[in-house]
């Protein structure tokens, strides 16, 4: 998986939540529209968050909501949504988030390519900013795909 | 030298501390293996670690360990990184 592969179907813009768990379900339906997982893997994102706290938010207004692997991952893939308001997630130094990751994978191994993409990503810290007010799907791919090699 | 990046799940969030751990050792000059971990996996992966990386969230779960804990607030931060490892491995 490569960020530049992912179909328009994991996009979502401008999303409402009205909370984290809401914020975390319209990431995983948008794994589920973009043939990712099942509908199951949604509520095992929330509960990561249940069992272990808002750690997911890795970066100020950014989370990366995922799971293990399990039989509701179909490959690996990754949806982003981004809010029409910040949510909070708990976390004491990165809350609100603005921009929702969520990352499926079907084995502990094989999805180094697109963190080592991510990091390359978001190590600018204006990438979450600009990802969230992008109002185009074209806009958001446009930014992660910056400061990729060989895309 | 052994470091640990330590998540609730063990993919997404400490695969990406790993790679941007890594690129902050390159930038002090430090050649340590990282190795990612969830919480089942942690016990066996920190004995023979030097540091353990974290989340402020995740640190109540790390327990009794010889390693020292380092606290990571923003994953992505390449300063923070290097300088927070500076500190525990000098």
């Amino acid at each position: 998986m490569r960020l530049h592969e992912l179909p328009d179907d994991v996009f979502v813009l401008g999303a409402h939540a009205a909370d984290w768990r809401s914020a975390v379900r319209i990431a995983g339906e948008a794994l589920v529209a973009g043939g990712v997982t099942t509908d199951a893997y949604a509520e095992r994102m929330v509960q990561v968050v249940d069992e272990f706290g808002a750690y997911i938010v890795i970066a100020p207004g950014l989370a990366l909501a995922h799971a293990r692997p399990g039989p509701d991952v179909l490959h690996d893939g990754l949806a982003v949504v981004t809010l029409d308001e910040p949510v909070v997630f708990g976390h004491p130094h990165n809350d609100p988030v603005e921009v929702v990751l969520a990352l499926a994978v079907t084995s502990n191994e094989g999805h180094v390519t697109v963190l080592a993409e991510l990091a390359n990503v978001f190590n600018d810290p204006t990438a979450t900013t600009a990802i969230a007010h992008a109002t185009t799907v074209g806009a958001v791919r446009a930014v992660l795909d910056r400061v990729q090699p060989d895309v | 030298m052994k470091i640990i990046a330590f998540c609730g799940a063990g993919i997404g969030t400490s695969a990406i501390l790993k790679v941007n751990a890594e690129r902050a050792l390159a930038r002090l000059g430090i050649e340590a293996d990282i190795e990612a971990t969830d919480i089942a996996g942690l016990a066996v992966a920190a004995e023979d670690a030097q540091v353990i990386l974290a989340s402020p969230e995740l640190v109540k779960f790390i327990g009794k360990t010889y390693a020292d804990v380092v606290v990571i607030e923003n994953y992505f931060d390449l300063d923070e990184l290097t300088r927070k490892l500076e500190i525990a491995l000098g």
